[in-house]
């Protein structure tokens, strides 16, 4: 049963605005994971819950948020829009900012256990073979770290493929620009006559999240063969 | 080689205050468990920053608190085999050993195949650390370390975790160390009998001081007559040379300053030198030489000291021309034979007493 163009539209569009919001949450999930498994500061328990809100908040708050602080007349969408040419209010590029923060715990919890797990020994032994910080960095924690890494940004992937209140919130319903596959499928359940459709999107939907959930649990087997293996 | 170490550091409730010297060949730091050995090596590694005092190589100062000198670990080369190996798990073995290089400003493989044919890690060259035994992941911790090119090496209980026959593999590597690289190590130990056939130097620890250094026949003479490390496994060591073997016999004659030793099961060949270690309680002691006895060590010497009684026995110092030896008889004997500094005896020792264990390359 080959897929429609307009289907082939809106699984594209999805897996666009859930690659963008993977990557481009990577570099703050790892900062976060970091900053949470091994360093102490005032605050942290704060940070900590803040990272934690989206899992546990309704989407619509934090879509309606982002809608109040990057909306085209907002001082600060103002600002982007003008000085650096970013708009994120029913673009595209706003969904994958809505569905990158929804992902965000579910990514700084997998890499920061993987942080948590890395054996501090084994840093200090690289050290005393002449290898200065950034070295240790590049060659002993960061490779360890890469299967929670992977996992994270899959299961952000994942979670983006199924976000839905903050995207229509913020980025409203717009078919080719923000019309993710949850969306798609809203719209043809309201629609008489839509059911058939709707439901081989729900299968479409089905097959892409548990591919990346497979994907993600395959990556945690090895990861914890290595640690075994240690 | 110079190593000075005079550090204090406190830790926790653990108070650290270590003050001694090495030079060259191998450094035994020796004490029980939680004496603070493994604190000096991280100290002397960098891995641990001491509260006062000074680490110098060479005369070079790796930590200095008055002069305000801290050299971070990775830049110290000073190579660190840890007990439980640390292999770096992502990496092949072939990886694991040439870690280091690039750091020490080497490039290319130098001397693997050198360090590799060593140490027997031929065939292991390609595998994951997962999939090695603990002997060889020793050994290919100590090649790491080794192609670091490290000024010195450290070795922290390098044999604990290994069972009886890895043991003596890994000490037969340790000793190819000291004997063909010449590598200065400083070996951390709690087994007397490692101590015994490796160090040329011993630092005895306890409870986070030191309480004896020096050359390790001497540091071993004074240690026996003080009672603070409990009745451990005492005994005197003798530097001693191969003179003959006797294949029939299956006995090897050796000569030392205070005359001849009969040992059987000796590995060396004729003219090397070797270190044997004497147990105290394998030790006779009589007034005139016997006859028609067994036993075929017949030292004569005299009385040094007699250290303090414990329960029903006591040791006693003896001086045969010279070395040392120590003697561990009842209290009762030692009255009946009169024993006092000064007195002329025979210390009778049975060859049979004196096993592979006791037996190292000097």
């Amino acid at each position: 049963m080959p897929l429609t163009p307009a289907e082939l539209e809106i699984l594209g569009l999805s897996v666009k605005v859930a690659l963008a919001s993977a990557l481009a949450s990577l570099p703050f999930a790892l900062g976060l994971a970091f900053l949470l498994a091994r360093a102490e500061f005032p605050g942290k328990m704060l940070l900590d819950g803040l990272v934690h809100l989206p899992l546990v908040l309704p989407p619509v708050v934090i879509g309606y948020l982002l809608l109040v602080a990057l909306g085209r007349t907002a001082p600060l969408g103002a600002f982007l829009a003008d000085h650096l040419g970013i708009v994120f209010a029913f673009r595209w590029t706003g969904a994958a900012l809505a569905s990158a923060l929804m992902g965000l715990p579910l990514a700084v919890r997998a890499m920061r256990q993987a942080v948590e797990s890395v054996d501090r020994r084994l840093e200090a032994a690289a050290a005393t073979l002449g290898a200065p910080p950034i070295a240790v960095f590049a060659t002993v924690t960061l490779p360890l770290v890469m299967p929670g890494v992977l996992n994270g940004m899959l299961l952000a992937f994942a979670r983006s493929l199924g976000e839905f209140g903050a995207t229509i919130t913020f980025v409203s319903n717009i078919p080719g620009e923000t019309q993710t596959l949850p969306l798609a499928i809203y719209s043809l359940t309201q629609m008489p006559g839509g059911d058939a459709q709707a439901m081989r999107l729900c299968m479409l939907a089905i097959l892409l999240s548990l591919g990346a959930l497979m994907v993600s649990e395959i990556l945690l087997r090895r990861a914890r063969r290595r640690a075994r293996g240690a | 080689m110079k190593l000075e170490v005079s550090i204090g550091a406190r830790l926790g409730a653990f108070a650290l205050d270590a003050q001694f010297t090495a030079e060259g060949g191998v450094t035994a730091l020796f004490g029980r468990s939680g004496s603070g050995k493994t604190s000096v090596l991280n100290a002397i590694s960098g891995l641990l920053r001491p509260a006062r005092g000074r680490i110098a190589l060479d005369g070079m100062p790796l930590y200095d608190a008055q002069a305000g000198i801290d050299l971070p670990a990775h830049r110290r080369r000073v190579g660190y085999v840890f007990q439980e190996g640390r292999l770096l798990p992502h990496l092949s073995v072939r990886q694991n050993l040439l870690y280091g290089r690039r750091f020490a400003g080497r490039s290319g493989e130098g001397e693997l195949g050198h360090v590799v044919s060593l140490l027997g890690l031929g065939a292991l060259l390609e595998r994951r650390p997962q999939d090695l035994s603990g002997g060889e992941k020793q050994r290919v911790a100590i090649g790491r370390a080794l192609l670091a090119e490290p000024r010195l090496l450290l070795m922290d209980e390098p044999l604990a975790a290994l069972d009886a026959p890895r043991k003596s593999e890994i000490l037969y590597y340790v000793e190819r160390l000291r004997d063909d690289l010449r590598v200065p190590i400083v070996y951390v130990s709690h087994a007397l009998d490692e101590v015994v056939r490796l160090a040329d130097t011993l630092v005895v620890m306890s409870e986070g001081r030191v309480l004896e250094s020096g050359a390790v026949g001497e540091t071993m003479a004074r240690m026996e007559l003080r009672p603070f490390l409990g009745r451990f496994e005492g005994g005197a060591v003798i530097e001693a040379r191969v003179a003959e073997h006797d294949l029939e016999m299956g006995l090897a004659r050796l000569e030392f300053a205070g005359g001849t030793l009969y040992a059987p099961d000796v590995d060396a060949l004729v003219g090397e030198r070797l270190r044997v270690r004497i147990r105290a309680r394998d030790v006779s002691l009589a007034l005139a030489r016997p006859e028609s006895i067994s036993m075929l060590n017949v030292l004569a010497g005299k009385v040094a000291a007699l250290g303090e009684a414990s329960g029903a026995s006591v040791d006693v110092q003896l001086d045969v021309a010279g070395t040392a030896l120590i003697a561990r008889v009842t209290r009762k004997s030692a009255a009946a034979l009169r024993l006092a500094p000064g007195l002329p005896v025979y210390a009778l020792i049975k060859s049979v007493a004196i096993d592979r264990h006791s037996v190292g390359w000097a």
